[in-house]
């Protein structure tokens, strides 16, 4: 089944069958890796990806379900690391094995698109969904502070 | 034209295209092999004397590539590592890039990432490899300038001339120091002169971790590639019946459907769909002797082994004789479940063999005996298998030298491939399959002295053998309690074997994770008995172990032990010792209407010296939050020989909500380092639930911690 959408700003055809996860899509069929298998169930929140700027788990997206709607991957993210929230990352150094920040830093961008200044009440909520098993939680809260500071000093969003 | 040069420890190999490889040393017998051999072994010994060590690049355009050979897995050897060669290469860290090095025994050795040894192991080998390249580029200048070498210093990537003050770059000297025969014995520098290590440099894999580009096991992509998956038989140690594979073949994008060993593998065009296919098998198990296994079993046995005699781990004066003198007797027995280790990363192993060579891409931190296993499988020699160490999704232990299965399943599967195919467990493969944290139980006696402090501590230990079983005795199922630190007169621990069918191996600190919770709690048990504060026992008990009894101060101290808390709060104290460093931690919890809540984490931490204080930092708190979550969340049970959970939903951990604020407090020193990835996570567990006592006068003596223990 022929499926089209914007990835990453760019207008993008698909031909897969209509059930598969979007997660299968980016990885296998498009071979965009930065978005991560975790848990398969949206329990953990790797999988995190934009549609239409919303936070969703793309293991539990199904391709036919982002018709016509904008995608964003990390990949969609500015390759030099400029954007506000991957520079506060790299401030704070928070990655330790990585694996999961892919979906940790979809998450934050989304948080901070759409709260300008969360407090820890806010981050608690928003980013409860993405388990970190190396523990990056204190960092990732600190990053994100900081990426509020850095948005304000005029850096892209 | 590029001039890029090797520097290695016994030579300056020229070559124009990266490593000089090809070597070809049969690789060490297989750690699994190893088991019931001593702990450690050879496994951590210096790379062989007298071949070359490829750790350092040096490039025409002044470009510095260091070749790391530890495993990354988000501890952050890669970045100490490079900190250790370009302190004694005296080179510019903004040109250092890093690569984790490929297998080559020749140069480095037996490469294995397991114990909090990476750092340990190469603080000798790194330093002098950077100072032997640094005299060398020194020697090819003076050479150039026809002057004695006294007569140059080094600073930044330069050799300088100190009598004219002329300069020439690393760069330009790398062809002519390539010739030079290595000089023995150059002198390291003296600590005081450090300039990078102990810096809190920021780490060399954080720009591809935040961008999406680093490569990981599952990210591999060789031409051609194919995804399987494999149907594991829920009983462990269970075996195919028989398979019908008809509507498997008939899902759309699958390929084959392939017996294993170990299973049935589905082989398809992309993961969903291989995922599908398996969905479709009818596979009947034939589930063996292991079907009847239950938690509940487990457990009554353990407490029936260790009414039998067990082995002596440890003996101090005399239990009995202790026990009868004693002023207060307490006993109490506690418990912990098997643990998964539950890595970001789901299991995964990516192979490609064609005819007599094959090549593999795997998250492991075991590259060595990875590649001899593959190797092994395809009945190729190791030096036929072209061997990618990718960065691991976390570690903990789970891709460490003898937990390999899903290793074996993709090198049997990519027998039967004419293409590369990536074997992808699933995360309740993952979750099932797990080589776990051994379930233990510890029945302890202990007593007082007419002054109310500690005078007998005993402890039996039931528990799962690891590895290394000798006489009865398996060091690490008792680390933490056989090396208590506390001067106690009368103390005797016991090794009570008790196997089981189901897979255990090493967890993030082996032993020491749940040793360190028994016996830290039950000490803090007798301190309540002789009405005793439990940092005055510690530290009276820790007099003749200063740096354990340092951490201990300053932590007591930093967390405001003994002064008053909000309404509501409260404290427990605990302290480690493992993987050669030291650490106290004071938990500050409340309990409200039944809920735990851990508000703040003081930690105060020994490991000699620092080489990367904010890496380290890092360490320490991820190994805290690890660690709480195997004290309020962690468990698996077994019922009809399988595991019970599956996946985060009923195999939850610590997140963002729950996370207590960590204060990480570092003992400056100038001892040799030790390790610290695994230091950290055994402590977190006593100091909280010590913390619970303080606040509701219970004792919770089984983890994880449940509702019902706060009600």
């Amino acid at each position: 089944m022929t499926t089209q959408f914007v990835l990453n700003g760019r207008p993008q055809t698909i031909d897969v069958v209509p059930q598969i996860p979007m997660l299968w899509v980016l990885r296998d069929t498009l071979g965009l890796t930065g978005t991560k298998f975790g848990c398969g169930v949206a329990q953990c929140g790797a999988c995190t990806v934009h549609v239409d700027g919303n936070a969703v788990r793309s293991c539990q997206m199904p391709a036919q379900n982002v018709a016509g709607k904008s995608v964003t991957t990390i990949e969609g993210l500015p390759a030099d690391a400029s954007h506000p929230v991957q520079q506060a990352w790299l401030e704070e150094d928070v990655p330790q094995c990585g694996y999961c920040q892919s979906g940790q830093i979809m998450a934050a961008v989304a948080l901070l698109n759409k709260n300008s200044r969360p407090t820890d009440a806010d981050i608690d909520t928003a980013m409860r969904g993405n388990i970190c098993r190396c523990g990056t939680y204190g960092p990732i809260r600190r990053a994100i502070h900081r990426a509020v500071d850095l948005k304000a000093k005029g850096g892209r969003a | 034209m590029s001039a890029t040069i090797n520097v290695s420890r016994r030579g300056f190999l020229t070559a124009t295209g990266g490593l000089v490889l090809g070597f070809v040393i049969p690789v060490r017998s297989i750690f699994a092999a190893q088991r019931g051999g001593a702990p450690g072994g050879d496994l951590f010994a210096p790379p062989p004397d007298g071949k070359p060590n490829a750790y350092i690049h040096i490039g025409s355009d002044d470009s510095v590539t260091f070749f790391i050979p530890k495993s990354e897995m988000g501890q952050g050897p890669t970045t100490a590592c490079s900190q250790m060669l370009a302190e004694e290469l005296e080179c510019d860290w903004t040109n250092v890039r890093m690569q984790v090095a490929p297998v080559d025994p020749e140069s480095f050795g037996h490469q294995t990432t397991v114990g909090s040894q990476a750092i340990r192991s190469s603080w000798d080998p790194l330093r002098k490899a950077g100072a032997e390249a640094r005299d060398m580029l020194v020697r090819a200048a003076a050479g150039r300038w026809n002057v004695n070498p006294s007569q140059c210093r080094v600073a930044n990537g330069f050799v300088i001339n100190t009598t004219t003050n002329a300069r020439l770059s690393y760069g330009s000297l790398a062809d002519e120091a390539a010739r030079l025969p290595v000089a023995t014995n150059v002198p390291l520098k003296d600590p005081k002169q450090f300039k990078i290590i102990g810096k809190p440099v920021k780490r060399l894999d954080t720009r591809e971790k935040v961008t999406g580009r680093a490569q990981f096991g599952i990210d591999a992509r060789p031409a051609g590639l194919v995804y399987a998956v494999v149907e594991h038989c829920p009983v462990f140690g269970g075996k195919v019946a028989s398979v019908d594979a008809a509507k498997a073949r008939a899902v759309p994008g699958v390929k084959d459907v392939i017996q294993l060993s170990s299973g049935v593998a589905v082989v398809a065009d992309n993961t969903w769909a291989a995922m599908q296919g398996r969905r479709a098998l009818t596979v009947q198990w034939d589930e063996g002797p292991g079907a009847s296994l239950t938690s509940a079993g487990i457990r009554q046995m353990f407490a029936d082994r260790v009414k039998q005699p067990g082995a002596v781990a440890r003996k101090e004066g005399d239990l009995a004789t202790g026990l009868a003198k004693a002023s207060k007797k307490v006993d109490a027995a506690y418990e912990v479940p098997f643990l998964a280790h539950a890595t970001m990363e789901p299991m995964n192993c990516t192979v490609h063999a064609v005819g007599e060579t094959a090549e593999a891409w795997v998250p492991t931190q075991s590259p060595t005996t990875t590649r001899a296993v593959i190797a092994q499988t395809l009945g190729l020699p190791p030096e036929r298998v072209t061997f990618h160490t990718t960065y691991m999704g976390g570690g903990f232990g789970r891709r460490g030298e003898g937990e390999l299965n899903h290793v074996v399943e993709a090198a049997e599967l990519a027998k039967h491939m004419s293409v590369p195919v990536r074997l992808q467990w699933s995360r309740e493969d993952d979750m099932q399959h797990d080589y776990y944290r051994p379930a233990a139980y510890v029945e302890f006696s202990g007593g007082l002295d007419r002054s109310g402090f500690p005078s007998v501590f005993g402890a039996k230990i039931a528990c799962p053998s690891f590895a290394f079983l000798r006489d009865g005795l398996d060091p690490i199922a008792v680390a933490g309690l056989s090396d208590l630190h506390y001067e106690i007169p009368d103390l005797l621990v016991t090794y009570h074997l008790a196997n089981t069918n189901v897979p255990v191996s090493f967890w993030r600190a082996p032993g020491a994770a749940q040793n360190t919770y028994f016996a830290e709690c039950f000490l803090d048990e007798l301190c309540a008995a002789g009405g005793r504060d439990p940092v005055d026992v510690r530290r009276r008990l820790l007099a003749r172990t200063p740096r354990l009894l340092n951490v201990l101060n300053l932590a007591a101290e930093n967390a405001g032990w003994g002064k008053p808390l909000p309404a509501g709060r409260f404290r427990g104290v605990a302290v480690g010792a493992n993987v050669g460093s030291f650490n106290a931690q004071v938990a500050e919890v409340s309990v409200t209407a039944g809920k735990l809540r851990v508000h703040r984490v003081v930690c105060a931490f020994d490991c000699g010296q620092v080489i990367n204080p904010a890496i380290l930092t890092q360490q320490i708190e991820g190994g805290i939050i690890y660690g709480l979550s195997a004290t309020l969340k962690g468990e698996i049970t077994i019922d009809k020989g399988r595991v019970q959970q599956a996946n985060f939903n009923t195999y939850d951990m610590v997140r963002m909500d729950e996370a207590p604020l960590v204060e990480v407090h570092l003992v400056p020193s100038t001892e040799r380092p030790t390790g610290a990835g695994e230091a950290s996570n055994p402590t977190i567990a006593p100091a909280v639930v010590n913390a619970i006592f303080a606040a509701t006068g219970r004792r919770i003596r089984k983890l994880p911690v449940r509702a019902a223990d706060l009600a």
